[in-house]
């Protein structure tokens, strides 16, 4: 297997898949039948050229592309776990022809000159990078950046991930001054006073590992906040990585009275728990493996125990939260799953779990967990890659459908094959994630952003 | 057979990392060893084929302060043969900010095949045993767990029992939350048939009423109730303060062992505590002095423990 990466500068495709699945989310469709594109569009059924590139989409499908609500490139200042360009690779091996960088760079993406420069890095690159500006200078929590001036210049979001506004009062500034943009404000809702100093989901197996315990409060009290606020200002409000049912049933009931908030979820919190930390590899979806016999002598796994990249912020879930964060997903209370793609090199995750940078990658994983997810019956397929793709697209102003006129932008995979996770199947820059080794199902083939072919794996349009 | 051949068929263990791999067979091999070498020791006769380290290097590398620990492992390791290596951190190449993995990987390449590791980190030894071609010994991580003292507990509490410890009731009292050494004892009580019953103001006891096999009391007189056998924790003093338990003194008040609140346990029931003592806080001075008190016995037992372990783990 051969895979090879275009760019949004190269040359427009044609091309006619046969015999494919196409799935399209929102017009709610679902058949198999022919999908032709002629430089670069959706094409007309019926007037094809007679000599056009014809690709066996037999046992294929192709949906819109996926549009991921939160990436860290890492560029500038940490060009050693990823840069723009390997970033944006990786996320076209994922399937994905838009990616939103967070701003939590060094130096963070405050200013417009920042913001056009790491624009600018994406422009030739393999999939769209749309850029998620800082809501306060340095990210430091004290004054507002110029939201004006940063959405002028591209910013399709306000954000200071990585942690939440600090205090009330600056997150109802905030949601007060971007409300006219329309823009929303995206809260990593985190109570520092309550996850300070902790390692892991506070819980049973936290307990036996003698980790300290984040507490399903240190979500839920900065959530209500903001939801609160929201509803006072107007503003637009947007709650990234929820990890918990408790947060998610507050989103569920703010929606029902009309409050402007959205919210996604992360990859790994519909698939992996706070047992992954003691060595698990099991999904959530996965039948609970029957306690452990006390009397056995098994123990925690060396290998797998206290593995630095299960830490992430906020941490893994209980296992029902999982299932809960899935049943969001399936009703669509939940907007979109976003990866919070968090490259790290190899010494600041093969440390003391106490030591290890919070976050795993997650662009290449994420179709392919939602797949074991659809695989268990989870989830349906239409409702898994709606929420990577046209919901999320939607949130940042982005369209996505395969109306016949339209740019291509979709993806091609493979449901029913599987790829193993490891360096060399990889584009990130970076491998930090407890995935590495594991095979997964759902192989991306094809990746076409702008019209442009972004991703190819053996299906000869590139290469 | 003796008990050094048996408990090296029972066991086939690449590492110490927590009492909770060992299975009850070899537990009870592993102390059966112990008080066997302590017994040769007493007598000064330890004998050729307890010598089973010799042309081994054991290297101690405690990223932490430790006196009883330390000691005792390189006591036991030197009995046995072997040869040992401090990594003093303050003077090592840890200092200059070089990672747990490499340094390890360093002793490993100098010919090190056993490490002792003690470090303030959970976990830190599975970092190192799947990362170094080391054999590891646990010597305490973080709030984890500290296997070499749980086995030493339970040899000190089987001889104080009468050499039973299957249906006994053990009360542990103190900071539970933020013990390895009362995690690694709750593994080897639980496994070796003990009911074990935690005492200790809410923020460290919180979560471990879900833990198999254990109670959680809610006074002092609750949890010595039914006890054979009364363990008390180190508390630490810097978490005191702030810590969510109000002051030492009600800590002392509500919590503290002296010989009168002794009696509230079954009759002549001993008393243990890991060290070292914050005597007047956790215990009287006259309490950790008594009769009733293992501490002193709980020492000597480490030693004996961490020969066993270290010979077992060289087979």
């Amino acid at each position: 297997m051969t895979a090879h990466f275009g760019a949004l500068t190269g040359a427009r495709a044609t091309f006619l898949l046969s015999g494919v699945r196409v799935v399209d989310p929102a017009a709610s469709s679902d058949a198999v039948r022919d999908l032709a594109i002629l430089d670069g569009r959706i094409a007309e059924p019926g007037d094809l050229p007679s000599d056009i590139r014809r690709l066996d989409g037999d046992g294929l499908v192709v949906t819109p592309g996926f549009c991921d609500l939160h990436t860290h490139l890492r560029e500038p200042g940490m060009e050693g776990a990823e840069t723009v360009a390997s970033g944006a690779r990786a996320a076209a091996h994922g399937g994905f022809t838009t990616v939103c960088a967070m701003p939590n760079t060094d130096p963070a993406l405050d200013e417009v000159a920042r913001v056009r420069w790491v624009a600018s890095l994406g422009r030739d690159a393999s999939a769209r990078v749309r850029i998620i500006a800082a809501a306060t200078r340095a990210r430091a929590g004290e004054a507002l950046t110029d939201f004006w001036e940063l959405a002028a210049a591209g910013a399709v979001a306000f954000s200071d991930d990585g942690v939440a506004l600090p205090t009330a009062r600056l997150a109802r500034s905030a949601l007060l001054a971007i409300g006219p943009l329309g823009l929303p404000l995206i809260e990593h809702a985190e109570d520092p006073t309550l996850a300070g100093g902790t390692l892991m989901r506070a819980g049973q197996v936290a307990t036996r590992l003698g980790l300290a315990g984040w507490p399903p409060s240190a979500e839920l009290v900065v959530v209500e906040r903001d939801i609160a606020l929201a509803e006072e200002t107007g503003g637009r409000l947007h709650l990234t990585h929820l990890s918990t049912a408790a947060a998610l049933d507050a989103v569920r009931r703010a929606k029902d009275r009309g409050v402007r908030v959205t919210c996604d979820v992360t990859p790994h919190h519909l698939a992996m728990s706070d047992s992954w930390v003691a060595g698990d590899r099991t999904f959530n979806w996965d039948e609970p493996r029957a306690a452990e016999s006390d009397s056995s002598g098994e123990g925690l796994d060396p290998l797998r125990a206290f593995d630095g990249r299960c830490r992430v912020n906020p941490p893994l879930p209980f296992r029902e939260d999982g299932l809960a964060l899935l049943g969001g997903v399936a009703d669509g209370t939940i907007d979109a799953i976003a990866t919070d793609h968090a490259p790290h090199p190899p010494e600041r995750t093969l440390v003391e779990f106490a030591d290890a940078a919070p976050g795993m990658i997650g662009l290449e994983t994420a179709l392919s967990l939602g797949l074991a997810a659809v695989d268990a019956g989870c989830l349906s397929l239409a409702a898994l890659l709606a929420a990577l793709s046209s919901r999320p697209a939607a949130l940042i102003g982005e369209e996505r459908g395969l109306r016949p006129g339209a740019d291509a932008d979709l993806v091609v995979f493979d449901p029913a094959g599987h790829w193993r996770v490891e360096r060399k199947t990889l584009a990130s820059h970076s491998t930090n994630t407890p995935l590495l080794g594991m095979t997964l199902p759902g192989v991306v083939r094809l990746t076409v952003a702008g019209g442009r072919v972004t991703f190819d794996e053996d299906m000869g349009l590139l290469g | 057979m003796s008990a050094v051949a048996l408990a090296a068929e029972t066991w086939t263990r690449r590492h110490l990392l927590d009492v909770d791999q060992l299975s009850r067979l070899e537990l009870e091999a592993t102390l059966d060893l112990a008080g066997d070498l302590r017994g040769r020791r007493a007598t000064g006769e330890l004998g050729e084929d307890a010598r089973r380290l010799v042309g081994h290097a054991v290297g101690l590398a405690f990223y932490e302060a430790s006196t009883r620990t330390r000691v005792s492992f390189e006591l036991a390791a030197r009995e046995l043969g072997a040869t040992v290596v401090d990594l003093s951190v303050a003077g090592s190449s840890v200092a200059k900010g070089e990672s747990l993995v490499d340094t390890m990987l360093t002793l490993e390449r100098t010919g090190v095949r056993t490490v002792v590791l003690r470090h303030a980190a959970a976990g830190a030894p599975y970092l190192v045993a799947r990362n170094a071609g080391l054999r590891v010994l646990n010597a305490g991580d973080g709030a984890h767990a500290h296997p070499t003292q749980a086995l030493l507990d339970a040899l000190t509490l089987r001889d104080a029992l009468d050499g039973r410890l299957d249906g006994r009731t053990i009360a542990i009292v103190g900071d539970v939350a933020h013990s390895r050494v009362a995690r690694s004892n709750l593994h080897a009580l639980t496994r070796l048939g003990v009911r074990v019953v935690l005492g200790g103001p809410p923020a460290w006891v919180a979560g471990f009423q879900h833990w198999p096999g254990v109670t959680v009391a809610s006074s002092l007189r609750d949890a010595l109730r039914e006890a054979d056998a009364v363990m008390t924790l180190r508390v630490q003093l810097e978490r005191a303060a702030g810590g969510g338990i109000g002051s030492l003194g009600e800590y002392t008040r509500r919590w503290g062992l002296d010989e009168e609140r002794m009696s509230w346990a079954r009759a002549g029931a001993p008393l243990l505590h890991p060290g070292p003592t914050n005597e007047g806080i956790e215990l009287t001075a006259e309490l950790a002095a008594s009769e009733r008190s293992l501490i002193g016995q709980q020492v000597t037992n480490g030693v004996a423990v961490r020969m066993a372990v270290l010979s077992l783990l060289a087979s």
